[in-house]
């Protein structure tokens, strides 16, 4: 330990530690934009200059390591000074559109600018003449808005592996693009939104489209249906002024109600459907020695990444649909035929944590007839502003349960919403079709844990299945690497593209604590604890569909409906 | 062939200089190596001056002219090309030595004269207009009523110790450069000193790194020498860049040997076994120079797999800049070599400790490596006996500007600025006013008439708020406009910012913006542009201030010296573009007003049709006259007017 | 004709810090960097082409469209900005319709202000491919631009 003086105080530090950890530990709170709570510092935005007796010039926090007692100053005129004129630096030739701006309200931005007091443009430059890039169905970039602060360059590259986006130029010329300067849709990006949770202004989006909703809920002609994911209930209590990470699957459906959707799905019915449509294909490539590790393929990120970078696996991808597009195609077929609706007047609308979703959703092969399973996908964040929107007071609602026919749910469906939990609610279903028994430890503790990578092995008779858990596409490329190495002990994986699943989509709610995403983790974990019904298997309504319209898992008709076929991307990578 | 090459001398100057200790050589050595210094010529001999500046007058071909013409003239010389004197507003030099005769140095050589020179060289007659002077050697007859080199002021008023070669002698020879003193100390440091010796004598001798910073290169040395590690590197920062200086390009270019020794004593010095030498891609002449001199250094054993059988193995490999001038900073050139974005890192950790590829490694520029030599060779005690209190030996500014001489020069630390400009450079040409000199390129200051007493050496010349920089000297006369000046050298910044912490990336282009809404006329005398102009005005000193205090790398930290300086310095000139909105050297061309002189205008009406905002009003064949709330001062109407009937103001 | 492959080979060991050096050497071979040249690199090298694209832009050597039948460069170096090269600057602008790092629609002419080329004594100085012009003034543009048309017109 060394003792450092701040402010005229005395404070303990570690050695080795930088000046803004001691601070931050000791309670004082000094402004940053580009630091990166888990990655190394960069140094460049320099708001979080102290004064440090001795030195010339003033010190990044965030990368000076205390190796001597310091005199240091956080909040002196001269520190205030730099710190106002940075942030004024970068107003200078923003754009003044806050009150236009997705993200007014909760811009860091903003926030630096109000916490320094700005409140003159004191100097004026040049506006960017940057132009919008829309044309990606899941991420708008508006370069103009950008600050340069390189967190979503960081975040594809270290985290995701992807390196959709780069610094290209330098100097005054400097700005951040993709291989080549192209649009997004040309890139390599796979919608996974990350860089939109990590963005601190409006530079980097989801794509909105509000006005067609409204105008099909106004509709006469045309029935509104909604499904919600499992990971949207449990993520967006704390917005509402509820307790943070409560499920309000309810209250959600009971708003939706009154904004007019003519029905409201649970999307985990579909997540059961899926877990029983992968159990019975690896029991299938079992014991047809078809390709093994069977892979998930529920998350639209990962197999757009599959599809331009990992063509060789491609057979090993499961070809079931993700839930939503299972849904969508239920919706628009089952549901359709049983209420006597044409499925063209069906305006079939998704609530999810994901913007990959908008993505997937039009896809080509998720098309029926020329006719798109889902209409409409609208990410969490989207769901808060639709409910503010049309002025439903949540916490005054009654619950509801979601519309029949697609309203049970095991707790399994409910797992999905988590790094982990396609896989335990598969093993659960796998091992009832293999064994004929149901597994006797519903819960597999070690798929739950907070490691970089989960792996189980599972004796089910005589055999012993090997199951491995990865999320975050730089963990899942280690994984790969392996597999394309030779190992051979693994028969399922599974992989997610956002760290620790759809409760950290893209879609979500702007949150920098841990402690909200630990929240909704046991609420989920909570739920599979209270459930009654634990297994995809046993949903009633699941097996009353399969009994009327589906036949079996993998029938004819189940392909047709529930399976799809993956093709190589032609992208720069 | 008229051609005549030195035969290959390899053996001998192994065993009977490089390997020999002591100091008094045999009568035998001394006549050889007399022969390969060519004291006394038996055959004519030419040398060209290749270099940079001598190819862009045009004279990359000189030296096959030169050979061709003796060719045809049957005439049996040796030609050979050299590297600068440093006088580059002369070039192209060719020097020619008869047997016994002085060497005659010829200035302002092109591809078209130079025949008409050599033939009446050779015949007895020289061309008056074209001959320069003569070297000095007592052993030969000198020519009648021409100066001397060492009494042209140029070169009197200079104390050359690390360009002592320069334009001297040829830089594709390692048996010329070994003849004139070469390797030697190298060869002595790895056979008798260990590495701490080495470090020791550079401590001892102050010597101050030149690529701006000025720290001890001694005391940089031992952190890097006493951090333990499989590999360390010594990187040989060339990548000089900055727009106004160029003397390391000439200075390689005329002696790369010299910066191979250099090297090779630094590595050595520091215990590493790798060297890099970083240098711009541009510099193709240098570079290839470079390489030879590498290759032949392997060919002699000096570089490679333990050089002469001391144990001590080095390798030096040449890496090219891509054309950045960020990548002067140190952990921006390292970023670089290792293949990145070459954006500088917060220190520390220092690439003393933690440099390329994370291990320890010394960045030192080329001038810094070129006075190792001759401080290891001559010792601390001689170096520290040369130039100021805090500033030791000589240093290499390059003159440039409105000057009579423009060129490469060495001086003393401590030299007045003055001396260099009058002396040395000659001086303003066209009897102009002097105004300003700028020091050290983008990162440095301006300094008007009250400071040319100035002395250059690292600590007055900070007093002055400037730095030396890369000591790019150049020097502006009442034809230039203080603001245009430094607004030149904010537009270099904004573009050579790496571009990655906002106070250089956004601070130097606000900055940049700032000072040409000050050089432009306000679009409206009641609008929002006036209004910004002011506060923009107020905010630039204030701006500067934070820039320097937060930036991450020296670059940034410096971006505000330009303009720092010349609002100290230099107010009165900012007050008039301002308030007066008048540049009085006529430079900043949109704030200038036109007038017609009644007396010259024919009313030819040319004017009236060119001028894009129609300000110009008059009927033909009789006076026009300018409406100066219309005029823009775009100044198409003074450069078409044929009858010089308009003033510009 | 050159190609891409055999100038990988020359770099057996896929570093890193190679990445410069190979990218410079495509670059003399083929003028400019196509975006079929950074797939290549990329691969070769396992990095994404979108790093390859962020690093090469950094630096100003590096081009991503053929330069012009007439490079033409232009020193903005200190003291040929002293010497007024911006007159020049702007007058060639103006007479090609193009600005730094721009061709001509007729693939003519390619503009690139450069650094330093040591002219400092002849400024303001220029070049167009090999040949150079020295001591410019405006008057002298048009005639070069003009000389390099008739060539063409030829």
């Amino acid at each position: 330990m060394i003792t450092i003086e701040v402010n005229n105080q005395q404070i303990q530090a570690k050695k080795g530690e930088t000046i803004l950890e001691a601070l931050n530990r000791n309670g004082i709170n000094v402004p940053t934009l580009c630091r990166m709570e888990g990655f190394s510092p960069t140094g460049a935005c320099r708001l979080c200059v102290v004064e440090v007796e001795g030195k010339s010039g003033l010190i990044p926090s965030c990368s000076f390591p205390i190796d001597e007692p310091l005199k240091i100053k956080t909040h002196s005129p001269r520190v205030i000074r730099s710190r106002k004129m940075l942030v004024e630096l970068l107003l200078s030739n923003h754009p003044d559109d806050c009150l236009y701006c997705v993200r007014n309200g909760n811009c860091e931005l903003q926030d630096l600018a109000e916490e320094l007091n700005v409140r003159e443009r004191r100097i004026a430059g040049n506006k960017s003449k940057a132009s919008i890039d829309q044309s990606s169905p899941g991420i708008v970039r508006d370069p103009a808005k950008c600050v340069l602060c390189g967190r979503c360059v960081r975040i594809c590259e270290e985290v995701q592996e992807v390196s959709t986006f780069d610094f290209i130029k330098r100097g005054n010329k400097t700005s951040i693009a993709t291989s080549m300067n192209k649009d997004l849709n040309f890139s390599n990006c796979i919608h996974c939104g990350q860089c939109i949770m990590v963005c601190p202004t409006g530079a980097l989006h989801e794509k909105t489209n509000f006005d067609v909703l409204l105008e099909m809920l106004n509709n006469p002609d045309i029935k509104v249906i909604a499904q919600f994911s499992p990971s949207v209930t449990v993520s967006i209590a704390e917005e509402l002024g509820i307790r943070s990470g409560k499920d309000i699957s309810g209250l959600i459906i009971n708003a939706l109600h009154k904004i007019g959707f003519y029905k409201v799905f649970d999307t985990a019915f579909a997540s059961d459907m899926l877990i029983y449509e992968q159990a019975a294909e690896l029991v299938d490539r079992i014991k047809y020695k078809g390709n093994l590790p069977l892979i998930s393929s529920c998350c639209p990120g990962w197999i757009k990444y599959m599809e331009q970078s990992h063509v060789d696996l491609m057979e090993n991808v499961s070809t079931c649909k993700s839930p939503q597009q299972m849904m969508g195609s239920m919706i628009k077929s089952f549901y359709a035929q049983q209420e006597t609706i044409s499925s063209e007047k069906i305006f079939s609308v998704s609530f999810m944590s994901c913007t990959a979703k908008k993505f997937e959703a039009q896809r080509e092969e998720m098309t029926h007839k020329g006719i798109s399973d889902i209409d409409l996908v609208l990410t969490s964040r989207e769901l808060l502003k639709l409910i503010k929107l049309y002025g439903i007071d949540v916490q005054l609602l009654d619950e509801e349960i979601a519309d029949n026919p697609f309203n049970t749910r095991s707790s399994a469906g409910k797992l999905v919403a988590a790094s982990g939990g396609i896989a335990e609610g598969l093993i659960r279903t796998f091992y009832f079709l293999s064994s004929k028994n149901e597994i006797p430890d519903y819960k597999i503790t070690k798929l739950r844990s907070s490691k970089d990578r989960r792996e189980i092995f599972i004796d089910i008779d005589d055999s012993r299945i090997g199951v491995a858990v990865v999320s975050g596409l730089k963990h899942a490329n280690k994984l790969l690497e392996e597999i394309r190495n030779g190992r051979d002990d693994l028969h399922y994986v599974e992989i997610m593209a956002c760290p620790g699943g759809c409760i950290n989509g893209g879609g979500q709610p702007f949150c920098n604590d841990d402690k909200i995403l630990k929240a909704r983790l046991k609420t989920i974990y909570d739920i599979d604890e209270k459930e009654g019904l634990k297994v995809a298997h046993k949903n009633p309504n699941l097996i009353q569909l399969y009994e009327k319209f589906l036949g079996e898992p993998l029938s004819v008709k189940a392909n047709s409906y529930l399976h799809t076929k993956y093709s190589k991307r032609d992208v720069l990578l | 062939m008229a051609e005549i090459t030195n035969q290959n001398n390899k053996d001998f100057i192994i065993n009977s200089i490089l390997l020999n200790d002591s100091e008094n050589y045999t009568k035998d050595i001394l006549d050889k190596l007399s022969f390969i210094k060519r004291d006394k010529v038996t055959f004519p001999v030419i040398t060209v001056s290749q270099n940079s500046c001598s190819i862009i007058t045009g004279t990359q071909n000189l030296t096959q002219i030169i050979k061709d013409y003796l060719v045809e003239r049957d005439i049996k010389a040796h030609v050979i090309e050299v590297g600068s004197l440093g006088i580059c507003s002369v070039e192209t030099l060719i020097s020619v030595q008869l047997p016994g005769k002085t060497k005659l140095l010829y200035k302002d050589v092109s591809e078209e004269n130079v025949i008409a020179i050599l033939d009446g060289n050779f015949n007895n007659y020289i061309a008056e207009e074209n001959v320069f002077c003569q070297f000095r050697n007592t052993m030969h007859e000198p020519y009648e009523n021409l100066p001397y080199l060492d009494e042209i002021s140029f070169f009197s008023n200079q104390q050359r110790i690390i360009l002592k070669n320069c334009g001297i002698i040829d830089p594709g020879s390692i048996d010329e450069y070994i003849a004139f003193g070469g390797y030697k100390t190298f060869v002595k440091a790895i056979r008798h000193y260990t590495h701490e010796d080495v470090c020791n004598i550079v401590d001892e001798s102050n010597l101050r790194g030149r690529g701006g910073e000025g720290y001890f290169t001694g005391k940089k040395w031992k952190i890097a020498l006493n951090t333990p590690a499989e590999q360390k590197y010594l990187i040989c920062n060339a990548g000089e860049s900055d727009p106004g200086a160029f003397m390391e390009r000439l200075l390689i270019e005329s002696d790369p040997h010299k910066v191979v020794e250099g090297i090779a004593i630094s590595a050595y010095a520091i215990g590493a076994k790798k060297a890099l030498i970083y240098i711009e891609w541009e510099y193709d002449l240098a570079i290839k120079r470079l390489s030879n001199a590498i290759q032949q250094a392997k060919e002699y054993g000096l570089i490679g797999h333990d050089i002469l059988k001391s144990g001590y193995s080095l390798d030096i490999i040449i890496k090219k800049g891509a054309g950045a001038y960020v990548c002067g900073e140190e952990t921006a050139l390292i970023a670089s070599i290792e293949g990145k974005r070459g954006r500088p890192h917060s220190k520390p950790p220092y690439p003393a400790t933690k440099g390329l590829f994370g291990q320890p490694t010394i960045v030192n520029n080329v001038e810094t490596l070129v006075n190792i030599p001759i401080i290891i060779e001559k010792g601390a005690n001689w170096f520290n006996s040369i130039g100021t209190a805090n500033s030791k030996g000589t240093k290499v500014f390059s003159v440039s500007g409105k000057v009579e001489f423009v060129g490469m020069v060495e001086v003393v630390m401590g030299t007045k600025i003055r001396d260099i400009i009058y002396r040395i450079a000659g001086g303003i040409p066209k009897n102009k006013r002097f105004k300003a000199v700028h020091i050290g390129g983008p990162s440095g200051g301006t300094l008007g008439e009250e400071h040319i007493d100035t002395l250059v050496d690292y600590d007055s010349v900070i007093l002055t708020g400037a730095s030396l920089g890369s000591a790019g000297m150049v020097v502006l006369d009442e034809d230039n406009c203080i603001i245009d000046t430094v607004k030149y050298f904010m537009n270099f910044l904004q573009k050579e910012s790496c571009g990655i912490c906002i106070p250089c990336r956004e601070g130097t282009r606000r900055m940049y913006e700032i000072l040409e809404n000050i050089s432009k006329r306000p679009k409206d005398d009641f609008g929002h542009t006036t209004l910004q102009r002011f506060k923009g005005v107020m905010q630039l000193e204030n701006l500067a201030e934070v820039i320097k205090d937060t930036s991450m790398c020296g670059l940034g930290k410096k971006a505000a010296n330009p303009v720092l300086t010349t609002l100290k310095w230099f107010r009165d000139e900012y007050e008039e573009h301002i308030f007066e909105r008048n540049c009085s050297a006529g430079v900043c061309q949109e704030l200038r007003t036109f007038e017609i002189n009644v007396e010259a205008c024919t009313g030819c009406t040319l004017c009236a049709k060119k001028c894009p905002t129609g300000a110009i009003f008059g009927t033909p064949k009789n006076t026009h006259f300018i409406v100066q709330d219309k005029c823009i001062g775009c100044g198409i109407c003074y450069e078409t007017c044929k009858f010089s009937a308009i003033i510009s103001k | 004709m050159p190609d891409i492959d055999s100038i990988l080979e020359k770099y057996s060991y896929t570093q890193h810090d190679n990445l410069i050096p190979i990218l410079q050497e495509i670059q003399d071979d083929f003028g400019y960097l196509s975006k079929e040249a950074l797939v290549k690199v990329g691969d070769y090298l396992k990095i994404p082409t979108g790093k390859i694209y962020g690093l090469a832009t950094f630096y100003s050597q590096f081009r991503f469209e053929p330069k012009g039948k007439y490079h033409i460069r232009i020193c903005n170096g200190t003291s040929c900005h002293i010497n007024s090269n911006f007159i020049i600057l702007k007058e060639l602008k103006k007479k090609l319709g193009i600005n730094d790092g721009e061709v001509t629609k007729n693939g003519l002419f390619s503009l690139e202000e450069t650094e330093c080329m040591s002219g400092c004594g002849f400024g303001p100085v220029m070049m167009v491919n090999e040949k150079v012009y020295t001591r410019l003034t405006l008057e002298k543009v048009p005639e070069i631009i003009h000389f390099y048309l008739q060539i063409e017109n030829e």
